[in-house]
């Protein structure tokens, strides 16, 4: 890539950063240069929320049916997948798979509720009564 | 506190390495020679594995090998240490810092408040340097931030503890003995990291690793509209763009980075051929980026038929040609 056609597209990056990116000057050397963003890259990462909005309410509609809990619902909203939610409540990948039914997430008590609530950075009282 | 400079970097590995061996005195050291010297260069695409719900594709090399390998070949002598409890993990580090070091943390991304909302995801080998505490906060060089930044007590011990893969676990790392390094060890330190990494890129009987690798990934592509349907399958490709670094180089930049180093490389071993592969490896990075804006067109739901797949397979395939080649020319090179 030439340092003249170094991309300069708007993206999430603007106010906290431009990213450095390695290319050829004039004379044919490598050179760095700034840049503010490039369209392919936020179009990946546009597309990428609206997949993470997606699961998000499909896991509400989940929910409202009465196939899931709450902790599919925040899960999804906080990115997690088994083995980052085990690691952040060390709570075993098979006992989470569990929870995620709703009859099991009822008997649950105030202790294990604070492990999901804190990973999730909530409140036990929101994650008992999230409402669909 | 002893001064310290803030290198801006495309890679935050890299950048953590060419911060801290420049403090210890290594004035030479660039991004694209520490790059290079790690044998930093690689493509591995793992199969049943998933990363934010699509594939598990690298680009370069494990995490932590650039610093540890770079170092070694300069026969830096490193510390390091993980922590399995935050206290203890915080006490150690401000007792390095009382003591006047700068040092490296692993971290997690998905905590680090100056990153925008969008990049934050649940990646956990960052790399940044640990400069000096003001207060109760600490000062922070991130690599891949244009300016310092800084970080409270309970924001850093967060990150150092972020959880699921690749978890830091608090681990930090520093140089402590730093020699005097002669041309000549330098001279052979790009032998080896060059050898190493064709080797690494052409040799390992792995079909998803190396050259192979980027076939392997192609044949996938193919298959994807078919198996997945065309949104999946077009997340999928959107998945390789953000190539699992959020923020800085990618697929292409990573070649860009390895040319770079090749053409420094050329000047300092006087060596032609040198700067002929670095032409090759350019091209390979021009056609990275060639793919990403044929995935986009994918993603974006634009283009969505499988002849639209199948060209993005195609270019892979050429990418691996033109890496290929590029790598048998650096194994053969007399250098």
């Amino acid at each position: 890539m030439k340092k003249s056609e170094v991309p300069q597209d708007k993206s999430a990056l603007e106010n906290f950063t431009r990213e450095v990116c390695y290319v050829k000057n004039e004379s044919g050397q490598y050179d760095t240069e700034l840049s503010i963003g490039w369209e392919a890259k936020k179009v990946a990462l546009d597309e990428a929320w609206k997949e993470i909005e997606r699961r998000t309410s499909e896991a509400r509609e989940k929910i409202k049916n009465g196939e899931a809990s709450p902790i599919l619902y925040f899960m999804e909203e906080k990115l997690m997948d088994f083995t980052v939610l085990a690691g952040y409540t060390g709570i075993w990948k098979f006992r989470i798979k569990r929870h995620l039914k709703p009859n099991s997430f009822q008997k649950l008590n105030d202790t294990v509720l604070k492990k999901y609530a804190n990973a999730f950075d909530i409140s036990v009282h929101e994650l008992k009564n999230f409402k669909a | 506190m002893s001064e310290f400079k803030h290198h801006q970097t495309a890679h935050c590995e890299n950048g953590v390495t060419v911060s801290l061996l420049k403090h210890h005195g290594v004035d030479f050291i660039t991004e694209p020679l520490a790059f290079g010297l790690g044998s930093g260069l690689f493509y591995i695409h793992i199969p049943f594995m998933e990363i934010n719900n699509g594939p598990a594709i690298s680009f370069r090399t494990m995490p932590g090998s650039i610093f540890k390998r770079t170092c070694k070949a300069l026969d830096v002598h490193v510390e390091r240490k993980k922590f399995k409890n935050p206290k203890e993990a915080t006490d150690f580090l401000d007792s390095k810092l009382a003591q006047g070091m700068h040092v490296g943390c692993q971290v997690g991304v998905f905590h680090l408040p100056y990153f925008p909302k969008e990049y934050r995801f649940h990646f956990n080998a960052h790399n940044l340097i640990v400069f000096g505490k003001e207060g109760d906060r600490y000062l922070v060089s991130d690599p891949v931030m244009e300016v310092t930044t800084s970080l409270s007590v309970e924001e850093l011990e967060k990150v150092r503890f972020a959880k699921g893969a690749l978890a830091p676990k608090g681990h930090i790392y520093y140089p402590v003995q730093v020699g005097e390094i002669s041309q000549e060890q330098i001279r052979s330190a790009i032998v080896r990291g060059i050898k190493r990494n064709s080797k690494d890129m052409l040799n390992i009987p792995v079909p998803m690793i190396g050259v192979k690798g980027i076939n392997y990934t192609s044949k996938k592509i193919r298959g994807w509209r078919e198996k997945h349907g065309p949104r999946k399958a077009g997340l999928h490709l959107g998945q390789i763009v953000r190539m699992q670094e959020e923020i800085g180089t990618g697929g292409g930049g990573f070649r860009f980075l390895y040319a770079a180093f090749l053409e420094e490389a050329s000047a300092i071993m006087q060596n032609d051929e040198l700067m002929r592969v670095s032409e090759k490896m350019t091209k390979a990075g021009d056609l990275w980026r060639d793919s990403a804006l044929q995935m986009s067109g994918i993603y974006k739901g634009r283009i969505t038929e499988q002849k639209d797949f199948d060209n993005c397979a195609d270019l892979l395939l050429e990418i691996s040609a033109v890496e290929k080649d590029a790598f048998l020319d650096l194994y053969n090179i007399k250098l």
